[in-house]
C-alpha cells in the first residue's frame, strides 16, 4: 500500500517540490519512510542492522597467492594477477530484491583486510572484536587462521613496515608528539574520483587502448620501455579480472533463477545476468547498465587496495543524465524506477565501511564512513549548468533513506538555479547535515591556478570530505594532517614538546625574550617551516614504496593518460599529480596568536612568561586571566579585522610553505589543504592548554571553522571573516555551521539559508556545511555552555544565542523543539 | 516616563543609545536583515520582550551564571557599590553612577552595560559590512527598539545614511509619536512593521501605559499616505486574544487605506523574565501566556474572514 501511494505521489510531482507540510525539523518528524518502495525499505533494513564484520578472504587467498608467486612476475603483473586471483576466487553475495548487484565482502559489511599495506595482529582483532565504538567482529576461528597463515608471511614485509623502518629520527619525534598524522601508514593512497570515460567505453575498449599502447612502445630509445611493458600488461590483466568479476555475478544470477519460484524475481534475475554478462566488459547502453558499470569498477578499485575515501563516481548525476533522458524519452525508464535504482546504489555504498586501521587506540577510533562523496549539480564541462532532473531524485533519495553512507554534496556555482538550492536547503533542514555545499566557481579556479586545463578543471570537483580535484585525471593524495596549534605549542616552548618533555621541532627561542609579536611570529613561521620539511621528505618516500611495492593497475587503467603514459597511479600515471598537507586549526593558532599580539604586546594585560606559565597548568588558579583572554580578545570568526588579518597571515604562510613544492612525480606538487576530518579532535587530547584560553586536551578548530563557541556575531559575520581568507590558494576549506531547526521552519528561511549560501559563495567560500541541532545537543549545550556559545535559537520575534538563555528558557526552546518532532 | 521628542540635545542628534546590533536577523523584515536596537521606549508593555529596551539611559546587567565571584567589581567600583553576596554581586542603586567601570573589568563578562552611545558612523560602519547579504536576499536594515521614533533626528540621519547606499530600510514601531514626526520618517521608510497591541483604550493603558488613540490616528494617516505597512500583533491569553478585541482589530485594520495590510501574530513567551532578572528588576508575569495553537489557528481564520492575509510568526 505504502509503495503505491508513494510512487503515485512520486510520479506526479516531478522534481522535489514536496510542500513543506510534508517535511519535518529534525529526522523524527519526517513523514517520509525510509525507502521509497517495500524493495528500497527492505535493502536499507538490512543495510543498516547489518553488523559490521571483518572478512579474511581477501587476505587468505592474497598471502597463498605470494607464497606461490612472488618472485616469478613484476611486481606490476603479480598485483594485477593478484586482483584476478581474488575476483575468481572470492565468495560472492546476491541478496533478495537486489537489482544492483556485488559486494567487496562475501555479505553487507563485511570487510576484508590488506596484509600487503598493514597486517592487523591478533591483538588488533581482538580490540575491535569488543571495542565500544566503530566494532568490527571476527570470529576465533578466523582469527587463528590469520595468526597461522597470513601474519607470518607479512612480518616485516609491510607497507606500514617499510615506512617506519625507514622515516629519520626528527620526522619520529614530531609524529610520536602528535605535529602531523600520516596517512599512508594505514591505507594506499586514494582520495579518487572518476570522470565520465567509463559510461562510453567498457574494459574491452580498454583493452584495445592498452594494446595499442603495448605495439607503440619503443624499445630502442626509451628507457622506461621495459616498465611502461610490464604496467600495461598488469593492466590488461586487471581489465580481465573486472570481466570475470561480473561474468561470475552473472552464472549466479541465472543459477538462482533458475531456482527462484517467484515469477517477478526470475525475470529480475535474468535481467541482471543480461547486465552483468555487458557490464563492464562493455560500455554500458542504459540507465541501468550506467550504475552497474560504476558499481563493478568501484568495487574493483576497492578490492584491488584500500584506497582512502574508498573511490567515488564524481559529478554522478551528470553522468546519468543522458542515459535517464533517453530512457524516458524511449519510453523505457520510468522516474520511479530510476530513483528505485539510485537508492539501490546508495543503499550499496552503505554496504561497504571503511576498513579498520591496524594498531588502534581508542582516541583514533574513527568512523565507519568511507567518504565516497556524490557530487550533485555544479556545472558540466562546456561550462554549462549541470542540474538535471536525476540531480533532484538524487537529493529526495538522500532525504528519504538518511543513512551513513554515501555523502553528498549540492554543488552550487552561479549558474545554479535556486530551485536546485532551495531543495537541497529542505534536505538540509531534515539535520542529518547533508548535502553539504559546494562552490564549483571558486573550486574551478583553485584547479586553474594549480594548472589543469578549463575543462579538467570543470570536469572536477570535491571529494571525501572537501578535497578539490580533478576527476578522473588527477592523483590527488591526502598526506596526512598537521597540527598547526601544536607546532604553536612547540614554538612557546622552544622546540620542546611541554606535554612530554622531548624535542618535537627545532629551537626557536625563548618567547620571553621575544621584544615585539613579529618576533613571536617569526619564531613560530620556522618552526613551520622546519615542521612541513619533515613531512613533506617522509611524504615523498612513502610514495616512491607505493609505486614500487604497492601499484594499482586497475586503477590506473579507468584513469585518464595512465594507459597512455604507460605509467601506474601511484607513479605519475595521472594527468595531474598532488599531494595535499591538510592543516588542522587555524581558528586555534590564530585566537592563540591574537591573545598574545593583544594582551603581552599592545595592552600588557599579562607578561609573556605569566601567560605561558599558565598555560603550562592549564589555567589553574589563573581563571580571572582565563576569562580575561576569552572575553576580551576579538576572535577569529567575527569579522574583526585584528584577528581576522592573523588568520590570513598564517594560512598565507602554511601556502606558502607548502605550495608548489616537489613531489615524486613529474611535475606533481604539493598543495595545501584545510581539512581536519575528526583528525581536530585527536589534535586536541595530545595539545595543552593554548594561550586563547583553551583548555588541554580540548578540541582545537575543525577546518577552517572559527574556534568552538569564539563566533559570537553570527553567521554572516563568520562569512566575512572566513572569505578575508584567499581561498582559491587552498585545495578546500571547511566551514561548519550550526543551526537550530526552528531557524529553518518557514518557507521563507530556506530562501534566507540560501541567499546565505549564495552570499558565501559569492564572497569565494569553497564549501559550507549545517548542522541542524537536536534536544541531545541543546543538553549538552547546557552541560558545557562555553563549548556552543555560537548556537542560534529562534525565540519569538527574534534568535538569541541559547547560552545567553537561562534554564527556564532552554527548557522551554527543549521543549519547543521536541514538540516539533511529533 | 520620557515624553517624545523632549530631550533631544545638540549631540544627541548625532548619536543615540543602542542597545544590540544583530546581524543575520531572519525575522525583521524581507531578506537577511541588520537590526538595529535603539534604547528608550515610552510604552511599558507588560509583555516587554526586551525590558532594557525601555530606559533611554545606558544600564547595567549582570548575569549570576556568568560570574566567578573574582571580585573586581567589588575593588574597582569608585562608589563602592558593589558587594559580593551568596546571591552573586548586588548593586545598591543609590550609589551606583552607571559609571562601566565594572563591566569593563568583568574578566567574565558576568556584568555588561547594557546600552552604548554610537554615532551615524559607528552603525554604518556595522551595516555596511552586512551588504552583500542584503544584495543577495532582497534584505536590508531594520530599525526597531525600543521605540525609534524617540529619536527622530538621529533616526532619519540613519534612514538617510542607508538611503544613499540604496539600502532597504524597515522601521519597527509602536506607533506612538507625534503625525509629523512619524510621516517625516515615512519619506525614507520602505516598510513598516507596526503593533498594535489592542483596540480598547482604557486595557491599552492598563497594559502599556499609555493610551490608543494616537497609535489608531497614525496608522489611520500612514495608511493613507501609501506607505508599506505590516501589522504586527502580539498575541497573550485573556489580555487580548478575545473574540471583541480580535473583531475589532480585523474591522480597523480592512477599514485602513492602501493594499490589505498583512497581520503577523507574535504569540508570547516567557522571554523577558531573566533579562529583568539582569537588570535587577522585579517582575511579575502574572501567569501571562500564548494562546494555545487551536486558538491561534482560530484568530488567524477570522483575520482571513475579514480578507487580511495573517500568519503566525
Amino acid at each position: 500500500m505504502n509503495e503505491q501511494v508513494s510512487m503515485k505521489k512520486d510520479e506526479k510531482l516531478p522534481g522535489n517540490e514536496r510542500h513543506t507540510k510534508t517535511e519535518g525539523n529534525g529526522h523524527r518528524t519526517s513523514k517520509i519512510r525510509p525507502g521509497m518502495t517495500e524493495r528500497i525499505q527492505k535493502l536499507r533494513k538490512l543495510s543498516v542492522e547489518a553488523e559490521h564484520t571483518l572478512s579474511i578472504e581477501r587476505a587468505v587467498i592474497e598471502t597463498e597467492f605470494y607464497k606461490k608467486n612472488y618472485g616469478k612476475h613484476s611486481i606490476p603483473v603479480l598485483r594485477a594477477l593478484t586482483f584476478l586471483e581474488i575476483c575468481k576466487r572470492k565468495t560472492l553475495y546476491l541478496g533478495d530484491d537486489e537489482l544492483i548487484v556485488g559486494e567487496r565482502g562475501p555479505c553487507p559489511k563485511a570487510v576484508p583486510t590488506f596484509p600487503e599495506l598493514t597486517c592487523h595482529s591478533v591483538e588488533d582483532f581482538r580490540v575491535l572484536n569488543t571495542r565500544e565504538k566503530q566494532r568490527y567482529t571476527i570470529n576465533e576461528e578466523d582469527i587463528e587462521t590469520y595468526a597461522k597463515e597470513v601474519i607470518p608471511y607479512w612480518e616485516g614485509k609491510t607497507q606500514r613496515e617499510r615506512i617506519f623502518n625507514h622515516v629519520p629520527a626528527e620526522w619520529k619525534a614530531a609524529y610520536e608528539a602528535g605535529l602531523f598524522t600520516e596517512f599512508m601508514e594505514q591505507r594506499a593512497p586514494g582520495h579518487t574520483c572518476l570522470d565520465g570515460q567509463i559510461y562510453n567505453k567498457g574494459m574491452l575498449d580498454f583493452k584495445r587502448e592498452i594494446a595499442e599502447q603495448i605495439e607503440k612502445l619503443d624499445y630502442l630509445n626509451d628507457p622506461e620501455a621495459t616498465d611502461r611493458a610490464e604496467q600495461l600488461q598488469a593492466m590488461d590483466i586487471s581489465c580481465d579480472a573486472a570481466i570475470v568479476f561480473a561474468a561470475r555475478h552473472a552464472d549466479l544470477a541465472d543459477e538462482l533463477a533458475e531456482k527462484e519460484k517467484n515469477e517477478k524475481r526470475v525475470a529480475e534475475l535474468k535481467r541482471i545476468a543480461e547486465v552483468c554478462r555487458w557490464v563492464p566488459a562493455n560500455a554500458p547502453r542504459n540507465f541501468r547498465e550506467a550504475i552497474q558499470m560504476y558499481w563493478f569498477v568501484h568495487l574493483g578499485t576497492i578490492t584491488e587496495l584500500n584506497g582512502w575515501d574508498a573511490m567515488n563516481p564524481g559529478h554522478f548525476d551528470q553522468h546519468l543524465a543522458p542515459f535517464y533522458e533517453k530512457g524516458i524519452a524511449k519510453g523505457t525508464l520510468t522516474r520511479g524506477q530510476a530513483k528505485e535504482l539510485i537508492s539501490c546504489f546508495w543503499v550499496k555504498v552503505n554496504n561497504h565501511p571503511a576498513p579498520p586501521k591496524v594498531g588502534i587506540t581508542a582516541r583514533e577510533s574513527g568512523t565507519y564512513n568511507d567518504f565516497t562523496n556524490i557530487n550533485i549539480g555544479g556545472v558540466k564541462t562546456d561550462g554549462s549548468d549541470g542540474v538535471s532532473e536525476v540531480s533532484y531524485i538524487m537529493l529526495e533519495v538522500i532525504e528519504e533513506l538518511h543513512i551513513l553512507q554515501p555523502g553528498s554534496s549540492a554543488h552550487i556555482s552561479s549558474k545554479t538555479p535556486n530551485r536546485f538550492l532551495n531543495a537541497a536547503c529542505r534536505v538540509i533542514r531534515q539535520g542529518h547535515g547533508y548535502p553539504s555545499l559546494f562552490n564549483p566557481d571558486v573550486y574551478i579556479l583553485e584547479m586553474l591556478r594549480s594548472g589543469k586545463a578549463l575543462e579538467d578543471a570543470r570536469e572536477g570537483g570535491c571529494s571525501g570530505c572537501i578535497e578539490t580535484g580533478a576527476f578522473g585525471k588527477e592523483a590527488y593524495l591526502l598526506t596526512g594532517y598537521l597540527n598547526v596549534p601544536k607546532i604553536f605549542e612547540v614554538t612557546l616552548n622552544n622546540g620542546i614538546d611541554p606535554v612530554t618533555g622531548k624535542v618535537a621541532g627545532i629551537a626557536t627561542g625563548d618567547p620571553r625574550d621575544f621584544k615585539n609579536f613579529d618576533e613571536l611570529y617569526a619564531a613560530f613561521h620556522k618552526q613551520l617551516n622546519f615542521i612541513i620539511d619533515q613531512k613533506i621528505r617522509v611524504s615523498n618516500y612513502i610514495d616512491k614504496m607505493f609505486a614500487k611495492y604497492a601499484p594499482a593497475p586497475f586503477l590506473s587503467v579507468v584513469i585518464e593518460d595512465c594507459i597512455k603514459k604507460g605509467r601506474d597511479y601511484y607513479n605519475g600515471g595521472p594527468r595531474y599529480n598532488t599531494n595535499y598537507i591538510q592543516c588542522c586549526g587555524l581558528g586555534t593558532v590564530a585566537d592563540s596568536l591574537t591573545a598574545l599580539k593583544k594582551h603581552v604586546f599592545e595592552d600588557k594585560t599579562f607578561d609573556m612568561n605569566k601567560i605561558l606559565v599558565a598555560v603550562s597548568k592549564n589555567f589553574e588558579g589563573e581563571e580571572v586571566m582565563r576569562q580575561t583572554i576569552i572575553n576580551r580578545t576579538p576572535f577569529f570568526g567575527n569579522d574583526d579585522d585584528y584577528a581576522d588579518s592573523i588568520a590570513k597571515r598564517v594560512y598565507d604562510d602554511l601556502f606558502d610553505a607548502i605550495d608548489g613544492k616537489p613531489n615524486i612525480k613529474e611535475n606533481g606538487k604539493f598543495h595545501l589543504n584545510m581539512l581536519s576530518t575528526t583528525c581536530h579532535i585527536y589534535f586536541g587530547k595530545v595539545l595543552g592548554a593554548t594561550p586563547n584560553g583553551r583548555l588541554a586536551e580540548k578540541p582545537i578548530s575543525d577546518g577552517t571553522s572559527p574556534s568552538q563557541g569564539c563566533d559570537t556575531h553570527g553567521p554572516s559575520a563568520v562569512i566575512k571573516s572566513l572569505t578575508k581568507i584567499d581561498q582559491v590558494k587552498s585545495g578546500g576549506t571547511l566551514l561548519n555551521q550550526r543551526f537550530l531547526p526552528s531557524l529553518l521552519q518557514k518557507d521563507e528561511d530556506i530562501t534566507k539559508l540560501a541567499s546565505l549560501i549564495r552570499s558565501y559563495f559569492a564572497l569565494g567560500g569553497h564549501h559550507i556545511q549545517f548542522n541542524i541541532v537536536d534536544t541531545a545537543t541543546l543538553r549538552a549545550a547546557q552541560k558545557t555552555p562555553g563549548d556552543y556559545k555560537d548556537l542560534l535559537v529562534r525565540m519569538a520575534g527574534y534568535s538569541d544565542y541559547f547560552n545567553d538563555m537561562n534554564e527556564d528558557l532552554q527548557e522551554e526552546i527543549i521543549s519547543r523543539t521536541e514538540n516539533e518532532a511529533f | 516616563m520620557p515624553k517624545t521628542g523632549k530631550m533631544v540635545d545638540d549631540s544627541q542628534k548625532y548619536s543615540g543609545i543602542v542597545f544590540d546590533i544583530k546581524r543575520y536577523a531572519i525575522n525583521d523584515g524581507p531578506g537577511i536583515r541588520t537590526t538595529i536596537f535603539l534604547k528608550g521606549c515610552p510604552l511599558s508593555c507588560v509583555w516587554c520582550h526586551n525590558p532594557e529596551s525601555r530606559s533611554p539611559k545606558v544600564e547595567k546587567m549582570y548575569s549570576v551564571a556568568k560570574c566567578i565571584g573574582c571580585r573586581q567589581c567589588v575593588e574597582l567600583c569608585p562608589e563602592e557599590a558593589c558587594s559580593l553576596t551568596p546571591e552573586g554581586i548586588v548593586t545598591d542603586k543609590k550609589l551606583c553612577i552607571v559609571c562601566g567601570t565594572c563591566a569593563q573589568n568583568c574578566p567574565a563578562k558576568a556584568t555588561e552595560m547594557s546600552g552604548r552611545r554610537e554615532n551615524v558612523e559607528s552603525i554604518m560602519a556595522v551595516i555596511e559590512k552586512e551588504i552583500i547579504f542584503f544584495d543577495q536576499s532582497g534584505g536590508g536594515v531594520t530599525f526597531s527598539g525600543g521605540e525609534p521614533l524617540m529619536f527622530p533626528n538621529f533616526l532619519i540621519m540613519l534612514l538617510d545614511a542607508c538611503g544613499e547606499r540604496g539600502i532597504h530600510r524597515t522601521l519597527d514601531t509602536t506607533g506612538f509619536a507625534k503625525t509629523e514626526t512619524l510621516l517625516e520618517v515615512a519619506q525614507r521608510v520602505e516598510l513598516f512593521l507596526y503593533d498594535l497591541k489592542m483596540m480598547d483604550s482604557t486595557k491599552h493603558k492598563q497594559y502599556t501605559g499609555v493610551n490608543n488613540e494616537m497609535i489608531l490616528h497614525n496608522l489611520k494617516v500612514l495608511s493613507e499616505s501609501g506607505a508599506n505597512i505590516q501589522i504586527r500583533i502580539p498575541l497573550i491569553k485573556d489580555i487580548n486574544d478575545d473574540n471583541k478585541n480580535i473583531e475589532e482589530t480585523a474591522v480597523f485594520i480592512s477599514a485602513l487605506a492602501g493594499e490589505k495590510k498583512r497581520v503577523d501574530l507574535l504569540p508570547y513567551h516567557k522571554i523577558a523574565n531573566h533579562k529583568h532578572h539582569k537588570l535587577g528588576q522585579e517582575h511579575n508575569s502574572n501567569g501571562m501566556v500564548s494562546p494555545d495553537a487551536e486558538r491561534q489557528k482560530q484568530i488567524v481564520a477570522k483575520f482571513e474572514a475579514y480578507g487580511i492575509p495573517a500568519k503566525v510568526n
